[in-house]
């Protein structure tokens, strides 16, 4: 049984002047016209440093420029490029070839989520669920009429919630996740995260009425802590924690 | 949507153990365990309800659990008994926060607090446990 590698795993064997080759397996599938997934297969030279992303921009500049790819910073921030890589789902901008270990490199399309085309997958589920639970500050003492310019933190304070306000909602955790796996409706590794976010949030006033969001059927108790949530984040959110702590004040294991 | 464009990964995704660690196979022995825990909770009121055609009934129905089939299944209730008492008491504490680790800022290469060694010694646990109980309840049923 082995665990998911850590992100940074290089291999430093990878020479620096002879460039490797790898195959590139890329899933195409357009769900207008095809009945079925199909790969392609291009051989792409890489060096140490090349990524997943780099080596698919390849084969669009090169051999066939209709792979359709989403892709935005190449810098691991905007949350575009996930994937599914060799069978788990990652950011194709921050996963070098030469940490996979192996030199066929499988690219298939984020699972559950519904498919444009090729790799390219439908956020909307994501994006209304993260709407769902308020993703901003409730609190009527707005900043403008406090005595006070801001409202102030100790740092403390901010570590309650930081880590969780990393989320790129690059959406690799629902794509992990084996209660979405079957259950589209359910709110999601990354929504019931950011509701942590901000119940975490000393300046937020909207617990109560976040936790009744979550509290239903295809909510936080679908949630069965198998932790692929966070095993997969490239951002280091820990979506699993934060939902248990949730869990916890509707438990009444936190006030 | 037809279920292909979809593109959920489906029951096989969801109860596949291969990947994300022992997490996941904590996972599917807990799904496995509940079933079993249930279809043998439906087979024992079946079985207890043999009383109701009397004594010979009741005899020969028990008879079956004295046969070398009767004692293996026997043994992989108890160890379904076990691992899902055992795990359970693991994700109910998790559930409740407890033992997930604290939120702090993260650190490149961003091990989740929530995935630690605690857990992971609770569901090796869960395991041992259930085979050391099962092969107790195997000595015991063959009289040794
Ligand atoms: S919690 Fe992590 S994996 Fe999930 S959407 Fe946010 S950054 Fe991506
Ligand atoms: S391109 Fe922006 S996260 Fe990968």
């Amino acid at each position: 049984m082995t665990q998911v590698p850590s992100i940074a795993e290089e291999k430093p064997t990878t020479s620096l002047s002879s460039p490797k080759t790898a195959t590139l397996r890329i899933a195409r599938f357009n769900p207008e016209k095809d009945s079925e997934r199909k790969f392609m297969e291009f051989n792409i030279p890489y060096q140490r440093w090349t990524t997943v992303l780099e080596a698919i921009l390849e084969v669009k500049k090169h051999f066939d420029h209709s792979v359709a790819v989403r892709y935005s910073c190449r810098q691991a921030t905007c949350g575009s490029c996930g994937m599914i890589i060799n069978g788990k789902p990652r950011l194709a901008c921050f996963t070098k070839i030469s940490e996979l270990e192996s030199d066929v490199v499988t690219v298939e399309p984020m699972n559950n989520f519904p498919i444009i085309r090729d790799l390219a997958v439908r956020f909307e589920r994501l994006f209304e669920s993260h709407h769902k639970i308020k993703p901003y500050l409730i609190n009527d003492d707005s900043e403008i009429s406090s005595n006070e310019k801001e409202f102030l933190q100790t740092p403390e304070e901010v570590e309650q919630y930081i880590q969780f306000s990393n989320c790129i909602k690059c959406g690799l955790c629902n794509s992990a996740c084996p209660t979405m796996a079957t259950d589209s409706s359910f709110v999601g590794p990354q929504a019931l995260a950011q509701a942590y976010r901000y119940v975490a949030d000393s300046r937020d006033k909207g617990k109560d009425s976040r936790l009744k969001i979550i509290d239903e059927s295809h909510g936080i108790w679908r949630c069965h802590f198998a932790g692929s949530c966070s095993q997969v984040c490239p951002k280091g959110v820990d979506p699993a924690m934060g939902i248990q702590f949730l869990r916890g004040y509707l438990l009444g294991f936190r006030s | 949507m037809k279920p292909q464009d979809e593109n959920k990964e489906g029951i096989g995704g969801m109860i596949n153990p291969r990947r994300y660690g022992i997490e996941r196979v904590a996972y599917l022995l807990m799904r496995l365990s509940g079933l079993g825990l249930l279809a043998y909770f439906i087979g024992h009121i079946y079985e207890t309800s043999s009383i109701l055609k009397g004594q010979v009934g009741w005899n020969e129905f028990l008879d079956l659990t004295q046969t070398n089939e009767g004692h293996a299944l026997l043994a992989i209730v108890i160890a379904m008994c076990v691992f899902h008492t055992v795990n359970g008491i693991r994700v109910m504490l998790g559930h409740g926060g407890v033992g997930v680790g604290k939120p702090s800022r993260p650190d490149y290469p961003y091990d989740p607090a929530s995935q630690n060694m605690k857990h992971k010694i609770g569901i090796y646990s869960a395991i041992v446990l259930a085979a050391i109980a099962m092969m107790y309840g195997l000595a015991v049923m063959y009289g040794e």
